[in-house]
């Protein structure tokens, strides 16, 4: 319709409500900061094999204990026996703040924790985004038929959201994730591996479709009797062109507002699941195992457990910065659950 | 007020089925997943046949799923004395009692410092809106809600422990519990940097509520008119605006506190070595203990639904209009 209109009304016409929106956030100060230090960590992590492979040469899954470096022009080795307690453990080298030799020191296998913190890095946005994705996507379906479908239908969701609603978000994923982690996940035909990092995925996106779901129902139960909608229905278009082209605009700014708060909500699920090593199996690595590892050694070298916790709190910030801006362009009334 | 009962009344009903159906759920997450056989958990590794038909039959493991499900709940609820399946003999129930003061003592004295200091926040950057401290209010706002609570624990305890614990920190007691009946001083003093901890994750998040709603608070027509009639800016803001913005505050915290007691709070418990119900029930996962999973994990639900229903009612009881929906 609107290429035929004449070009003089196209000339005046507004700009529209996505246009807008990413006006607001480019005029927004602290969501750019938040976007530039996100890139940052995107690209960092994404570059991890280039940094294991061409400056720190080394593989950070591979075991190094008995594995030498050089500190100062001297050789000296990775990990050296513990001299406190019953001498039993290992102390591994601490920070050399040398790139090409264990820039963030070794952990207790003698790894390098750095390169294992950019590979940790892409674990856990991959995750994250991932499972935040799949949950708004899911959510949003599930909020946009129960809220138009009614009755029945409306009645059974509702009810199933409210029990996973009722169930705390950590025991549930913990839950599901003890018992998929022994033999993975087959429904029908979606198998995955039970040391997949497509589990957690799984099991985060599942734990989150109620926060989406509920507030996208209650606007759902708005727009149904708005006059357009009415009006829709009236003029008989069919019900997926109407919830397609009438509900469907209506509800995406908030879903899309939900994206990166729920980017930031997996990725610290996740951590906490691998942190209780029921989240990422090894061989792979993610900020919440690395933590995990760390814990043996927090008393002598607390960087293994520090720095990414640090990176998690930081990318998690960055994400919910990020987040307000974009609720605050599209949909400033989004709310989710406790009103974050 | 008899609708409100009659809402009170419904509102249970629906509570009680909510934790039906989370009985059923968890009782198929564990029994009913493909793959997923108790039996050989409980056997241990490498089992011959016959001691899997065994452990099967002696655990009652072989009897169809709706009379398991039936049995496991009579004995946790009627006769309540479910048993351990890891450490047969151990009763489930007394394990729960057990658990639950050195949770609720967590999360009460939490509650009490995340509230204190998120109203005094919230208020604060609604009246200095626009001011430098209202950014720095909301600064600490998202730090809380981005912190990983168990990375937070274990900092904390890095700081107290080793770092300054032979300076500043020498009075800080070695993780763990101690009774409130048995040494009220030693209680509180093992129980101050977890309560802080997870204090310091929830205060932002009620600041920010609270400010959002002090501020839309502040232009409503009814500040108007309190104004109109001469009334002090501070009667205004304590006695008009932040009466009515704390409802949402409130509901909130019904959510959080139910969720928290319920076992919301087992990063922290874990951390700093306190035996409640969160623990518990991370101990009883990791061994797939399945009646104590069942008992902790419907305590927990106990609590969620209890405080969505009191939250509801709550609701209705302020606002006429959720009655009917």
């Amino acid at each position: 319709m609107t290429a035929t209109l004449p070009r003089l009304r196209e000339a005046r016409r507004s700009p529209g409500p996505w246009r807008t929106a990413a006006g607001d956030l480019l005029h927004n100060r602290a969501a750019l900061a938040a976007a530039v230090v996100l890139l940052v960590v995107v690209v960092a992590s994404l570059c991890a094999p280039l940094y294991a492979a061409h400056i720190a040469h080394t593989d950070p899954f591979q075991s190094h204990v008995s594995g030498t470096t050089v500190v100062d022009g001297k050789t000296v080795p990775v990990l050296t026996p513990s001299s406190t307690g019953l001498g039993l453990g290992v102390t591994p080298i601490g920070p050399t703040w040398d790139p090409a030799h264990y820039f963030l020191g070794a952990d207790n296998q003698g790894r390098d924790v750095m390169a294992r913190l950019l590979y940790g890095g892409r674990t856990s946005l991959f995750i994250g985004f991932t499972a935040a994705l799949i949950s708004c996507a899911v959510g949003t379906v599930v909020g946009v038929v129960a809220g138009y479908a009614g009755g029945a239908v409306d009645a059974v969701i509702s009810r199933v959201l409210d029990v996973i609603w009722a169930f705390p978000v950590y025991l549930l994923a913990i839950c599901l994730s003890v018992v998929l982690l022994t033999n993975g996940l087959r429904l029908g035909p979606l198998t995955v591996d039970a040391g997949s990092l497509w589990l957690p995925v799984a099991i985060i996106a599942a734990i989150y479709v109620p926060y989406i779901a509920r507030p996208l129902r209650g606007q759902v139960l708005v727009l149904r009797n708005k006059e357009f909608i009415q009006a829709a229905i009236g003029s008989g278009a069919p019900v997926p062109r109407i919830l397609r082209r009438e509900v469907l605009p209506n509800v995406l700014p908030t879903a899309l507002v939900f994206v990166p708060l729920m980017t930031a909500l997996a990725m610290l699920t996740e951590s906490a699941l691998s942190f209780l090593s029921v989240g990422v199996q090894p061989p792979d690595a993610s900020w919440g195992t690395i933590i995990e590892d760390g814990l043996g050694l927090l008393y002598t070298r607390p960087t293994v457990t520090i720095a990414p916790g640090l990176l998690i709190a930081l990318t998690t910030a960055a994400l919910n910065v990020l987040g307000d801006g974009v609720r605050d362009a599209l949909d400033p009334g989004a709310r989710l659950r406790g009103g974050v | 007020m008899r609708l409100v009962l009659q809402f009170a009344v419904k509102r249970f009903g629906s509570a009680l089925l909510v934790m039906f159906a989370i009985s059923v759920l968890v009782f198929l997450i564990f029994f009913a997943t493909p793959g997923v056989d108790p039996a050989a958990r409980i056997a241990g590794r490498n089992a011959d046949p016959a001691t899997l038909a065994q452990v099967r039959h002696s655990f009652g493991l072989d009897r169809p799923l709706p009379v398991r499900y039936l049995l496991m709940m009579r004995h946790l609820l009627i006769d309540r004395d479910l048993e351990s399946f890891v450490n047969r003999g151990s009763r489930v129930i007394p394990q729960i009692v057990q658990a639950t003061p050195v949770t609720l003592s967590l999360v009460i004295g939490a509650a009490v410092i995340w509230m204190t200091a998120g109203l005094l926040m919230g208020t604060a950057a609604a009246t200095l809106r626009g001011k430098a401290a209202d950014p720095l209010i909301m600064l600490v706002g998202v730090v809380g809600v981005s912190l990983p609570a168990y990375w937070l624990g274990e900092v904390v305890n890095l700081i107290t422990q080793k770092q300054l614990h032979d300076s500043v920190f020498s009075w800080v007691p070695p993780p763990g519990y101690v009774g409130l009946a048995k040494d009220p001083g030693q209680w509180a003093l093992h129980l101050l940097f977890p309560w802080l901890t997870l204090a310091l994750l929830y205060a932002g998040i009620y600041a920010r509520l609270l400010r959002g709603e002090v501020i839309s608070a502040l232009s409503e027509d009814y500040v108007r008119t309190a104004r109109a009639k001469g009334l002090s800016e501070r009667r205004i803001l304590v006695r008009h605006a932040l009466r009515c913005s704390l409802i949402p505050v409130v509901s909130l915290f019904g959510l959080d506190f139910g969720a928290l007691v319920g076992g919301a709070a087992l990063l922290t418990e874990v951390v700093f070595g306190l035996p409640g119900i969160g623990k518990l029930t991370y101990d009883a996962l990791q061994n797939l203990d399945l009646p104590v999973i069942m008992g902790t994990v419907l305590y927990a639900a106990f609590f969620v639904v209890l405080a969505n229903a009191l939250v509801d009612i709550l609701y209705a009881r302020l606002d006429p209009r959720a009655r009917h929906a």
